[in-house]
């Protein structure tokens, strides 16, 4: 296993290597992107902020906790913090298993753990200027939180 | 604030805290055996605290902790924006 805060650009190729094995039959692979539009707001980029030391051991414990509660998967997950472009990959998590429903399910339960608790936050930049800091808690009139 | 024996503390702010705040770290003093409460109640003396929620999220030496643990000197309290990783 592994997890890591990054600031450059994460290579996807290198995290599935990282996982493959002759002894995985399926890999799972979750890429978050920077989207163009939120609540209805146009936005132009975005700023990844977080708390470093305890972000990464957040990060650690939930893959560990993962490949704990899916015997078998080898899990790797980098987080990207920085300015990013509109497409750019904030996040991604590649999960090998024997077997199909390992795979995805541990995938799942990474990116859910790591935005219910990792210490990172994400400001917005808009076409008018302006930025915001996102609060997923608060309520979103126009759609729901990917 | 000074106390008798006081207890120096660094408490961090981050995102939309740091921004309420003016600035993403603060030095205060606390009095021995002070709690994460006490630490708070602290800051809401500050400008613009009154953008903190009623009970934050906190950390206590880069660690979740809860608003009744306590503090010790040197330690390094956080203050946690609702998360929004991923």
């Amino acid at each position: 296993m592994r997890a890591a805060i990054v600031t450059q650009p994460i290579d996807v190729a290198t995290l599935l290597a990282e996982v493959a094995a002759l002894g995985h039959g399926a890999t799972s692979l979750f890429v978050g992107t920077v989207r163009d539009t939120h609540a209805g707001r146009h936005v132009t980029g975005m700023e990844y902020k977080a708390y470093e030391a305890m972000a990464l051991h957040e990060l650690t414990a939930v893959v560990a906790e993962a490949e704990a509660t899916f015997p078998g998967t080898q899990i790797v997950c980098e987080h990207r913090v920085g300015e990013l472009t509109l497409g750019e990959a904030s996040v991604v998590i590649a999960v090998a298993h024997a077997h199909r429903a390992s795979a995805f399910d541990a995938c799942r339960f990474v990116i859910e753990e790591l935005k219910r608790r990792v210490p990172i936050w994400k400001r917005e930049h808009y076409v008018d200027g302006t930025r915001a800091w996102i609060d997923p808690t608060a309520p979103a009139p126009r759609e729901a939180h990917a | 604030m000074r106390y008798r024996s006081a207890m120096p503390v660094r408490v961090l702010l981050f995102a939309s805290y740091a921004e309420a705040l003016g600035q993403d770290e603060v030095a205060i003093d606390t009095p021995v055996h002070a709690t994460v409460a006490d630490v708070l109640a602290h800051l809401r003396t500050m400008p613009g605290a009154d953008r903190l929620p009623p009970q934050p999220l906190v950390a206590i030496n880069a660690r979740y902790a809860r608003i009744g643990d306590a503090v010790h000197a040197g330690d390094e309290v956080a203050v946690i924006p609702p998360v929004a990783g991923g």
